[in-house]
């Protein structure tokens, strides 16, 4: 297996397992950071 | 051999090439799921109501009832995490990670009949107990893997997965509100099926964590990355048994540590709704108390990340002087605020507040490792989350009796919280004595191997 090849497989791999835990995360950071804005409402 | 032997530490020793990055969504995946114990006050309500459906009837649990719930698995949390540390540390990541799937799932599963049956205890001994291994096991399962593979980065590493504890109630609270507003029909509240769900959802998220961690291999060390060949003063090339921490002065000193930064937090994060509108009447509103309790959440989260990170740069000691320090004058700080009413000094002080409190838990594993070593440094770490559990009880009713105490004895709403604050100020001055005296560990507690033999 070339160095490469190896390379971006990895690149895949990351980008799955960060999105896998990174969406949910931004959904819920978002939903609580709207019900935030109403301090300021 | 048995099937189990996969989850073995031998068995996800990572090959050459793996990148060191994917641990941390591993470890989040855990993390962002035993979070949810943060959001269990939303089923709370529908829980009073099982019965009566729109109103609670005679029969249907009380909060005080349902209270218990989350205390135990707080408590069970801690008591797990102290008594199979050992356990986890020595079993490695992907076996503690799946026992965490199972207990934690196991405990949605059992109060989902607990539910359907109307029978609180099984949800004690669901969530309660079982839940609370989950949490415990899930708590520490990554950490140490976690400093073994960021061997430069430690408290950036325990920062991203701890973060992922305080961001799992974000996913957790909106996501039960619209499960259960989808099982409920207008003779049946869907409390039983949304655990059902959860519990099924959380198994198969913490499954792909168990399924991507893996364990450096033996002697393993990031590109270009040189350990200190002499120990920094307080950075110890050594490892401390986890039975020998418990002799040492250091751990003691930093479980006050943990115990008094917690309990000033925790005390103030329970009372944060009604704080805001009883500090200043007619100009928070309830909805605008809820915005509050959510921003302070996101302070709560990014601080765990945020001065996690920073204690790489500043020294495990000197971050907490900071939170000790920066804690003790917002606290005292806080009554000003209410005396000029100022809400935006009010909010800013306690966001900082908050942030450091998060910062506590996600700091100090790192704190432990620059104490105790890597070999046991998640063991020790569920030995002193009975600081977590010891603050939990302590924090809030702190809080709740001097307001009750105030209130009783003619103090004005207003000003109720004002002695509160001097108090949570005296608690970090005290943490800030603990945190004076930690010294490096004496050698005569360090394990008679040589740092690789023990770092295998």
């Amino acid at each position: 297996m070339s160095a490469a090849y190896g390379a971006s497989r990895n690149w895949w791999k990351l980008a799955l397992a960060w999105s896998f835990v990174g969406i949910p995360l931004t959904w819920g950071v978002v939903e609580t950071g709207v019900n935030a804005l109403k301090l300021f409402q | 051999m048995s099937a189990l032997s996969i989850l073995g530490k031998e068995r996800i020793i990572a090959p050459p090439g793996y990148s060191r990055w994917l641990i941390p969504p591993a470890a989040l995946c855990v993390h962002l799921c035993i979070g949810q114990a943060y959001a269990f006050s939303v089923f709370n309500l529908p829980m009073t109501k099982l019965i009566g459906i729109t109103a609670s009837a005679p029969g249907d649990w009380r909060l005080t009832d349902l209270g218990w719930i989350f205390s135990l698995a707080i408590f069970f949390l801690g008591v797990s995490a102290a008594l199979l540390g050992r356990w986890v540390e020595e079993g490695g990541p992907r076996c503690a990670m799946f026992t965490a799937a199972l207990c934690w799932s196991g405990g949605f599963a059992l109060s989902a009949i607990g539910v359907y049956l109307h029978v609180i205890w099984l949800i004690y001994i669901g969530y309660g107990v079982l839940g609370g291994f989950g949490l415990g096991i899930g708590y520490i399962s990554p950490v140490s893997t976690l400093i073994k593979w960021f061997p430069d980065r430690p408290g950036m590493a325990t920062g991203m997965a701890i973060m992922g504890f305080g961001g799992g109630a974000f996913i957790a609270s909106p996501l039960s509100v619209w499960l259960m507003r989808t099982f409920s029909t207008p003779t049946h509240i869907g409390v039983a099926e949304t655990f059902l769900v959860l519990g099924a959802v959380y198994f198969c998220f913490m499954m792909v964590g168990a399924a991507i961690v893996r364990v450096p291999a033996p002697g393993w060390k990031p590109a270009g990355y040189v350990a200190p060949v002499q120990p920094k003063k307080l950075i110890t090339t050594e490892n401390v048994h986890v039975y020998q921490a418990l002799k040492t002065p250091q751990f003691w000193l930093i479980w006050w540590v943990l115990c008094l930064n917690v309990t000033a937090g925790i005390g103030v994060l329970g009372q944060a709704s009604a704080m805001s509108q009883e500090m200043f009447p007619g100009r928070v509103t309830p909805v605008a108390a809820a915005g509050f309790v959510g921003l302070m959440s996101l302070f709560n989260m990014g601080g765990r990340f945020f001065w996690a990170s920073m204690s790489d740069y500043l020294g495990r000691k000197n971050t907490y002087f900071v939170f000790f320090v920066l804690g003790t004058a917002l606290y005292a700080a806080v009554p000003y605020t209410g005396e000029i009413g100022s809400v935006a000094l009010f909010v800013l002080a306690y966001a900082i507040i908050f942030s450091m409190y998060g910062g506590g838990f996600s700091t100090v594993p790192a704190y432990l490792k620059d104490m105790f070593g890597t070999r046991y440094v998640g063991a020790i770490h569920g030995l002193l989350l009975t600081a977590w559990s010891m603050a939990g009880i302590f924090g809030p009713v702190l809080v709740n009796y001097i307001r009750q105490y105030n209130i009783t004895h003619g103090v004005a709403k207003a000003q109720a919280y004002n002695a509160t604050m001097y108090v949570m100020a005296v608690l970090l001055v005290i943490g800030f004595i603990c945190n004076l005296f930690v010294t490096a560990v004496d050698r005569r507690h360090h394990m008679k191997l040589s740092g690789a033999e023990a770092s295998a």
